[in-house]
């Protein structure tokens, strides 16, 4: 690899904006296997895309639009069975405030 | 022979002649998981007590001499992305074990219409990103072809299990390859659909302008009655598109004396295995027996396609991926200080580390200053991979490719080097791309007698076509078809 793309430090910031945390050891890894990760997808500036449109979906169709009706939703209990830390039919998370 | 090893189109004529009945099938199916499961450890959940009633529900409606659906006592294995109401669906992660769906999937809701039989859950890569099930936090899938090998991924659990004659078919998801590559490691037909032909509603997103669920089956008849089931428009999936599904049966039956095929020349690269090349080349002579018209084309910017590829995912997985937060289902950090320390610990405690690379890839191609240099770059590039499609399909009717480079590669042999792992995919990925469809089926074995595939591509929505080649290809195929004779390998053997 020629240059660092991405620093440690760069690598602690999009940690931080992904909400994960690593250690000294992963924070290295991560680093030196970005970089070169990075340094391959620097292929695509071989390409000269100025006048080209980016495609987001590749099947152009009308929107779909279900009709404004109301309809059941899933029971509460059901939604909140899957928690263990529900409180009067609340999900329960650390003091925010 | 036992029931199990059948296909699923050999089982439902038995059934409606009543020469067998589906709970006799339920119960070889389950012998034969019971035999080799723990080889091959395909399954992540079995549902047996729930498959023996409903088989005995269609007994039932036989005798009565009822109508039956199409899929009556069809054995389904379900890759474990895909949500099952009741039953516990993880993909792969420790950040969903336990999580118990409330509600099915579409796929699901129309697979049980048609009188599918569920018979369990399927392992794979955490979140469906890897290419050889080692990625799962369950513990590999082993290929029934070699015990020392990978399945392939990240659908490994679902093709390894009918190659293994575990189930008659299964569900799995391709974002890159994922239903496709494990097909071709496994000697299983495997098909991505078009984008939008069959609903997303349930499937556990990775990269939703990519995702497609689609069948692994025994062979071409299996996967196309699986394809009718599944596909539709569904009102729960805004991006399911609304158009009559063919009768992909009845098409299979035509020639294939009108169709022009193009071979892509960017696809004969280096590192394709000698011996997949020669398995192709047998096999492009069988479609010009068989009246095809085959020359070569070219797709330009075929090599431009893993980066872009790695970009649009990883930037679409990291924010698909932000819901794991510890709050409504699945894992939760059992210490933390506040919100935003549990989040981090659950996160990082729950997510293994090819997901935490690809979310902080992601994560980095989204971030302020950087957007434009990788995402929308990647976004503009794809637009130039879906026209090189475009354009060869103005003039012909389905490319035909080899599947992967290789056939299965052994366990850990890439698991160090996440580039080289990607490049497992090289021949898949631009098909998602494109949003195209397209099919794996097995075209030979190597001289170690492991299978290899080869992949057709069509249009937009053109599957009829793709599997009519494939039909006619696997009935004219002069490589007699083998099963895997599983062996526990040697190294397991010797340790004894």
């Amino acid at each position: 690899m020629t240059e660092k793309i991405i620093t440690k430090k760069e690598v602690e910031y999009v940690a931080e904006l992904a909400k994960l945390e690593f250690n000294e050891e992963e924070k290295e890894e991560f680093t030196s296997q970005l970089n070169s990760i990075l340094d391959y997808f620097k292929k695509l500036n071989e390409l000269d895309t100025e006048s080209v449109e980016p495609t987001a979906y590749v099947i152009s169709m009308p929107n779909l639009l279900n009709e404004d009706k109301v309809e059941p939703s899933l029971p509460r209990e059901e939604v909140l069975s899957n928690s263990k830390y529900v409180e009067k039919g609340y999900f329960k998370v650390p003091k925010i405030m | 022979m036992t029931l199990n090893q059948l296909t699923a189109h050999e089982a439902i004529n038995l059934i409606k002649k009543k020469r067998i009945t589906a709970y006799e099938i339920m119960q070889d199916i389950f012998s034969q998981i019971d035999k080799v499961d723990n080889l091959i450890k395909a399954f992540l959940v079995i549902n047996r007590e729930e498959a023996l009633k409903q088989a005995k529900e269609i007994d039932k409606k036989v005798k009565n001499g009822e109508k039956l659906p199409p899929l009556a006592g069809v054995a389904v294995a379900i890759k474990d992305i895909i949500a099952t109401r009741g039953t516990e669906t993880t993909c792969g992660s420790k950040i969903l074990k336990g999580f118990i769906p409330p509600y099915n999937a579409t796929v699901i809701n129309r697979l049980r219409e048609a009188g599918a039989i569920i018979i369990g859950k399927t392992n794979m890569d955490e979140f469906a990103m890897g290419s050889s099930t080692e990625n799962s936090a369950f513990g590999p899938t082993y290929n029934p072809w070699d015990l020392e090998r990978v399945p392939g991924g990240s659908s490994g659990g679902s093709s390894a299990a009918v190659a293994a004659d575990e189930t008659f078919v299964a569900l799995g998801t391709d974002t890159g390859g994922s239903i496709r590559q494990p097909a071709s490691l496994c000697g299983m037909v495997g098909l991505k659909p078009t984008y939008g032909r069959v609903s997303r509603y349930g499937l556990v997103a990775y990269a939703s302008s990519l995702d497609q669920i689609g069948p692994i089956a025994k062979d071409v008849t299996d996967c196309a009655l699986v394809m009718k089931v599944i596909s539709g428009h569904d009102n729960m999936d805004s991006t399911s598109v609304n158009l009559e599904v063919p009768d992909y049966l009845k098409s299979c039956q035509e020639g294939i004396k009108d169709l022009k095929v193009g071979v892509p020349k960017e696809y004969f690269i280096e590192g394709i295995d000698p011996e997949v090349k020669g398995a192709l080349d047998k096999a492009l002579k069988i479609f010009e027996k068989l009246g095809a018209k085959i020359e070569e084309v070219s797709l330009p910017h075929t090599e431009y396609s893993l980066p872009t590829y790695y970009l649009i995912a990883t930037a679409e997985a990291s924010s698909n991926l932000a819901r794991y937060d510890g709050v409504q289902y699945g894992y939760r950090a059992e210490e933390y200080e506040d919100l935003s320390s549990m989040y981090q610990k659950t996160r990082s405690e729950g997510f293994g580390s090819e997901v935490k690379r690809r979310i902080m890839l992601g994560t980095y191609a989204l971030s302020s200053g950087y957007y434009d240099a990788y995402y929308l770059k990647a976004q503009k590039v794809r637009t130039l991979i879906k026209e090189d499609f475009d354009k060869v399909f103005n003039k012909y009717d389905i490319l035909i490719t080899p599947t992967s480079p290789t056939p299965a590669f052994k366990l850990n042999e890439k698991v160090s080097d996440p580039l080289t792992m990607y490049l497992s995919d090289i021949y898949t990925i631009p098909i998602n791309l494109a949003g195209i469809p397209a099919i794996s089926l097995n075209c030979g074995y190597s001289k170690s007698n492991l299978p290899i595939g080869l992949q057709i591509i069509g249009k937009h929505f053109s599957e009829e076509t793709i599997l009519r080649a494939a039909f006619n290809f696997e009935q004219n195929n002069d490589v007699e078809k083998k099963k895997p004779s599983i062996k526990p390998a040697k190294h397991k053997e010797a340790k004894k």
